[in-house]
């Protein structure tokens, strides 16, 4: 089966997040992301209004490692993705508890900026959203303008976020063209071009290939591998073939009735060879959802 | 490489045919035959009988070709297209005839010195190419300007707490501006007559005017801006604020941009209801007869003010001068909207 494809994933897998965290520490390239030692979830539960959405969730994301949620619609997979970096209190009436640690330090304590915390954790969302008034360009260095960075090299550093999404080829000849020229899949490139220009630890994606052509897809995986060296990503997707293909971890989300719960997590290569538990089987042989 | 076929002559089979073409045209005429006879024949007199038979008819015998040629349906679709003729016939006929009858009586009217000259030294009963309304565009400029710089920001602040904050206060705030929006004019002029002049200037002046057309303009702009944000997709906000930016910085750079068009939209919609008001202007502005550039003293002359008292003094010049002065003001919006389509289509860079 193609689900052994990534041989590295065991390498990494045995990594712990301390000696990743020092080779991030030695030899970082300017530009790229420090590492850190990564994302933690303890105990996290979300509830939108009075219902219960999601229960007790806890789960390490190492860094520089990438993680994929799987799990049927409506398991809580992108609820608690939008927990990890703050999005989740922007659903009127949405309430959270648990905690979130980035580097051991919890971003949901009291005093924490949380427009701090969005720019160490970014995200990429389902449906391409560049932004309708600005150009492909200016698309790239908003993040910039939004969090009022300085940067003394925008243009290196356009093309090199550009360069790091896949996208450098297609548009150098048009930054100046606007964002919603671009095609469906040159759109999400944009999308996560423009959040790895503000350098994020941690990249958050929510369903980035859900609305693209398999060729659009194939690019934004290999972005993603070419990314996970530098920093650490987690993936919310309904395509377990991705998963397989671009993970090193797999967790298994499932909401039977109740609130969604984390049945199984594991490397990728356990969870569709020899899940522990039944149903993430079921959930990956196809058997239901 | 050889091209293997023959390039197609480009056609539109879903066109009328030339037959169908010529039944149109047939119906048409059938219909006004028979509007004519109708009227001549019965009891029905007067412009609007043939207007409403010749739709009538028109709607039967299309109706009927559609029932005899393809099905029932076909001819119930075939009715409802002339029903919806009749509704935009409706709607343009009288746009159609104000604009033709303001441009054909106003057009006597106009003159060398109309937009040089003021009427400080012209009396009602002097011909016409004496004297001008200057005064009068200058002053409706002054008003129209001041009252939007002061409601622009304040009606789109408005619709931004409705749409971004969405704080506590969300639907009074709501609800007092559809309340304020619903506000007579003449209400607003007294509102500031006894509140401002009678307590506190105790004059009239352009500005006392300008605050009551603010009253008017501010509920326009703030409902229409908050329904162009509501419009943005909300993506757009999220996608802001996980790039790191602060709610205030994403609005700024984000939601505001994407709407601009829309937002020059409310701001002509605003300049649309008060630029021809003329309750609170009467009741406020004095009305001056020469040109005044200081909204803050002094009579103040405006286009509304100078048609109604062109009419109401009644002579034949001043009547013709009260014409030209609507054809002025017409014109004016009209150049208005164009110049907010223009900018607000404008793309930056």
């Amino acid at each position: 089966m193609s689900f052994q494809s990534k041989n590295d994933n065991k390498e990494k897998a045995m990594a712990t997040p301390s000696s990743l965290a020092s080779v991030a520490a030695n030899g970082r390239k300017p530009g790229t992301s420090t590492l850190g030692i990564g994302l933690e979830a303890r105990g996290v539960h979300a509830w939108f209004g009075k219902h219960h959405a999601l229960a007790n969730v806890s789960l390490d994301f190492p860094a520089g490692t990438v993680t994929a949620l799987i799990g049927p619609s409506g398991c809580g997979k992108s609820t608690f993705i939008r927990t990890l970096n703050r999005m989740h209190e922007f659903i009127p009436g949405a309430a959270m508890a648990g905690e979130v640690l980035l580097d051991g330090k919890d971003i949901y304590e009291p005093g924490t900026d949380v427009t701090k915390i969005r720019l160490k954790i970014g995200m990429v969302f389902q449906k391409p959203n560049p932004f309708p008034s600005m150009t492909i360009g200016e698309n790239v260095l908003s993040g910039l303008k939004l969090a009022q960075l300085k940067n003394a090299n925008k243009d290196d550093l356009m093309e090199e976020c550009l360069v790091r999404a896949g996208l450098w080829n297609e548009v150098k000849d048009r930054l100046n063209a606007h964002g919603g020229s671009l095609s469906g899949g040159q759109q999400q490139r944009l999308c996560i071009a423009r959040a790895l220009a503000v350098n994020p630890q941690v990249l958050l994606m929510d369903e980035p290939c859900s609305a693209l052509d398999p060729g659009s897809t194939l690019r934004i995986e290999e972005t993603i591998k070419e990314l996970s060296e530098t920093m650490t990503i987690v993936i919310v997707t309904h395509n377990m073939q991705q998963a397989a293909r671009v993970s090193d971890f797999t967790a298994f989300f499932l909401a039977d009735g109740g609130p969604g719960e984390m049945i199984e997590t594991a490397a990728t290569s356990q969870i569709f060879s020899q899940p522990r538990d039944e149903r993430t089987e079921n959930y990956v042989t196809g058997r239901f959802g | 490489m050889t091209q293997s076929y023959v390039i197609p002559k480009p056609s539109r089979p879903w066109r009328p045919s030339p037959r169908e073409k010529a039944l149109n045209i047939g119906l048409l005429l059938a219909s006004v035959v028979t509007s004519y006879a109708l009227v001549a024949l019965t009891e029905m007199k007067g412009k609007l009988a043939y207007f409403f038979v010749f739709f009538a008819a028109l709607a039967l015998f299309n109706m009927a070709r559609g029932l005899i040629t393809k099905d029932w349906m076909n001819g119930r679709d075939q009715f409802f297209s002339v029903i919806m003729l009749l509704g935009m016939t409706i709607v343009i006929l009288p746009t159609a005839s104000i604009i033709y009858t303001v441009f054909d009586r106003g057009r006597k009217g106009l003159h060398a010195g109309l937009l040089t000259n003021d009427m400080a030294l012209a009396t009602p009963s002097d011909p016409i190419t004496s004297g001008g309304l200057l005064h009068a565009i200058v002053g409706t400029f002054l008003l129209v300007a001041v009252a939007s710089i002061v409601s622009l920001p304040i009606g789109i602040l408005t619709a931004l707490y409705l749409t971004e904050i969405k704080g506590r206060f969300t639907r009074p705030i709501r609800f007092l501006v559809q309340a304020m929006s619903g506000v007579p004019s003449i209400v607003a002029g007294l509102f500031i007559l006894s509140s401002v002049v009678y307590t506190v200037t105790k004059s009239y002046s352009g500005l006392v005017g300008s605050l009551a057309l603010t009253i008017l303009m501010i509920p326009t702009i703030a409902r229409t801006a908050e329904e162009v944000l509501n419009l943005i997709p909300n993506d757009l906000r999220e996608a802001g604020v996980a790039l790191g930016g602060t709610q205030w910085r994403t609005v700024a750079m984000v939601v505001i941009p994407a709407a601009r068009s829309g937002l020059i939209t409310a701001l002509i919609l605003g300049v649309a209801r008060i630029v021809g008001e003329t309750a609170p202007i009467l009741l406020l502005t004095g009305g001056g007869d020469a040109v005044n550039f200081n909204p803050t003293q002094g009579a103040m002359g405006s286009l509304p003010f100078y048609i109604w008292k062109s009419f109401l003094l009644g002579t034949e010049e001043s009547i013709t001068r009260g014409w030209a002065g609507l054809l002025v003001l017409l014109v004016l919006v009209l150049s208005l909207f164009l110049l907010a389509r223009f900018l607000g289509s404008r793309r930056t860079k």
